[in-house]
């Protein structure tokens, strides 16, 4: 294999560093300026991202993990065409990304539906953007809100539906144009345990069936790992990739993302579809003998791997915040 | 409940009024009855009182006020001359409003308050959304229209009046001047205070500025630009009722001032009751038509 082909994502030396506000910057320039990698010498930024070097291949699942403030989210806006890189390249299929494109779609923490439009106003909104003709974006915003089970709940508002179906929406919205990549910036942060497990489920059920480029990021190493084909974890500021660790989770996983799952879990009144072993047990697509993903062993080595990882990482960027405080 | 079993024997329209409106009354269960047309009674008898109840709450504090009013230049604490009892303002109210006088002034406060509220909300909310989608304008211009905010629209009353006459004209003008801050000021806010989110969204699907304008920024602003108005409303009715004591032959607030100088003092007061009442009315519809504009954001 020496003709590799061109992956559908690929971070190139990539750097970013922000003008740092004045007051701020020169106080940090006085008391730590040297000491302090993430500042450059001459005091003039704050470099959130170096040398990011990551490729990711057409149709994977990658999971960004990284302390706070390791410049996460900076990385996704790059990928977004939200903000540009002050040095290296940002590759999509090839091309350097220039600006927000519809090839891209993102699912923000907080949801960010717009409260006067209903569910599926909300999923036609990019659908207008794209220019999709009205009919047919009715019928698409259906169609999607019923791929994240929200069958009969167009019509609400978002303050009449709880958070974890908000988010269903949010990811809809994000689907409904066709991207090739979904970029997902912490979306399952602001739920509670048992919403987020069933929409990580749900979510690789999605991912399984659209076969979509995803870029996910979390806090949550077990996020990671019960998520992510390959886990990325960034370094504290400034933000490099430390290591890429492949996921294997052996037959857990595969029962997962075969996506039996359990499905409607946080909806209120979707009944209890998912205790029911839909269609063909026999491959493991029900809950039935399932063993919980998240309790194997292989589940418990990929966690401690990355715990590793992240531990020193987390004690320096606390390290730096401590710092910044005493300032 | 006891309020209900009191006013079991209600007359028969209050109670059919409770059916009609049985739906938004509290409920309440009726006393229970050995019979089941006691039972129906006591039922019929709690709606109308629970009904009852409600108006009574909402009204207590005004009820309590009139009956203050009735009572004290009665009883000697005020004197009569200067604060006649609630019973005779009100017969003045009606002897006002029955021989036109009461009529002619309010329609024609109403006239130039609601052209000079009407004109401010037409200029103001437009350039307010110009103002604040334009960041540096909006910076270059917030002290300059904190000034103007702040300065009490009453103390230009001299100036208008010096440019333009003792006429309609000024007294329009200086109602639309009035209403234009609350109005311009709230809608530069709204559009600045837009959900971040919201706006990172709008970027990420590459929706054109027009378009963002459109979908996200117009109707994200329609409360706080409601909040401006209502406001208005208010400044319209107090700014016009005080043009109205300089130099005008007919409106609310000439009605209360002439009052004052012939001691007519019933009909001063029943002026001023019309000013609060058409106060009190605007409100109402200005809330009301807010309602409608954002009846996304409560349920129903």
């Amino acid at each position: 294999m020496t003709t590799k082909p061109i992956p559908k994502i690929r971070f190139e030396r990539v750097g970013m560093t922000f003008p740092v506000r004045a007051p701020r910057g020169a106080r940090a320039r006085i008391s730590s300026g040297a000491r302090d990698p993430a500042r450059s010498p001459a005091g003039a930024g704050f470099t959130a991202l170096e040398d990011i070097e990551l490729d990711i291949a057409d149709g994977e699942f990658t999971v960004l993990v990284g302390p706070s403030g390791c410049g996460k989210s900076t990385l996704l806006d790059l990928l977004g065409g939200l903000a540009l890189p002050t040095s290296g390249r940002v590759l999509l299929d090839g091309e350097p990304v220039t600006g927000p494109g519809r090839d891209r779609g993102t699912v923000f923490q907080q949801y960010a539906l717009l409260p006067w439009r209903t569910a599926r106003g909300n999923v036609e909104f990019g659908l207008e953007a794209a220019g999709v003709p009205r009919r047919e974006r009715a019928e698409r915003a259906g169609e999607f809100l019923s791929l994240v089970g929200l069958d009969g709940f167009g019509d609400r508002h978002p303050h009449e539906l709880s958070g974890g179906m908000r988010q269903r929406v949010a990811i809809a919205r994000s689907l409904a144009y066709d991207p090739d990549v979904l970029l997902m910036d912490e979306p399952f942060g602001a739920l509670d345990a048992q919403t987020r497990e069933s929409l990580q489920d749900e979510l690789l059920r999605v991912w399984q069936r659209t076969r979509k480029t995803v870029v996910f990021i979390t806090h949550s190493i077990d996020e990671a790992v019960l998520l992510g084909q390959r886990v990325a974890v960034l370094t504290s500021r400034p933000g490099r990739v430390k290591e890429v660790v492949p996921i294997a989770l052996g037959d857990g996983r595969a029962d997962i993302r075969a996506g039996g799952g359990r499905a409607d879990n946080d909806l209120a009144g979707g009944g209890r579809s998912g205790d029911v072993p839909s269609g063909d047990d026999r491959t493991g697509g029900g809950r039935g003998g399932v063993e919980d993903p998240r309790s194997t062993p292989e589940f418990a080595r990929h966690r401690h791997r990355i715990w590793e990882l992240l531990h020193d990482e987390v004690s320096r960027a606390q390290e730096l915040e401590r710092e910044a405080v005493a300032l | 409940m006891s309020a209900g079993a009191a006013l079991t024997d209600a007359p028969a329209p209050e109670t059919a009024a409770a059916e009609r409106h049985g739906g938004t009354a509290p409920r309440v269960t009726g006393p229970r009855g050995p019979g089941p047309a006691r039972r129906l009674l006591g039922l019929v008898g709690g709606l109308v009182g629970g009904l009852v109840g409600g108006v009574l709450r909402r009204t207590a504090a005004v009820l309590a006020l009139l009956a203050l009013w009735e009572a004290a230049p009665r009883l000697g604490f005020v004197d009569r001359i200067f604060l006649p009892p609630f019973s005779e303002v009100a017969v003045a109210w009606w002897e006002l409003l029955a021989d036109g006088q009461l009529l002619d002034d309010a329609r024609a406060s109403l006239v130039r308050s609601a052209t000079g509220f009407g004109l401010a909300v037409l200029v103001a909310v437009p350039l307010g959304l110009l103002i604040g989608w334009y960041r540096p304008v909006a910076e270059l211009l917030g002290p300059l229209l904190e000034v103007f905010r702040n300065t009490a629209a009453l103390a230009l009353l001299p100036v208008f009046v010096l440019l333009l006459g003792i006429g309609e004209t000024s007294k329009v003008s200086i109602v639309l001047y009035a209403c234009t801050w609350p109005v311009l000021l709230n809608t530069i806010s709204a559009v600045r205070t837009v959900d971040p989110t919201l706006l990172k969204l709008a970027r990420s699907v590459n929706l054109p500025p027009w378009r963002l304008f459109q979908r996200v920024i117009l109707p994200a602003s329609v409360p706080a630009v409601f909040t401006g108005i209502r406001l208005a409303g208010a400044v319209a009715i107090l700014v016009l009722v005080a043009a109205e004591m300089v130099g005008a032959k007919a409106g609310l607030g000439f009605l209360i001032n002439n009052s004052q100088f012939n001691f007519a003092i019933p009909q001063m007061y029943a002026g001023i009751l019309t000013v609060s009442l058409i106060g009190v009315a605007f409100n109402q519809l200005l809330v009301a038509l807010e309602r409608r504009f954002t009846s996304w954001r409560t349920s129903g």
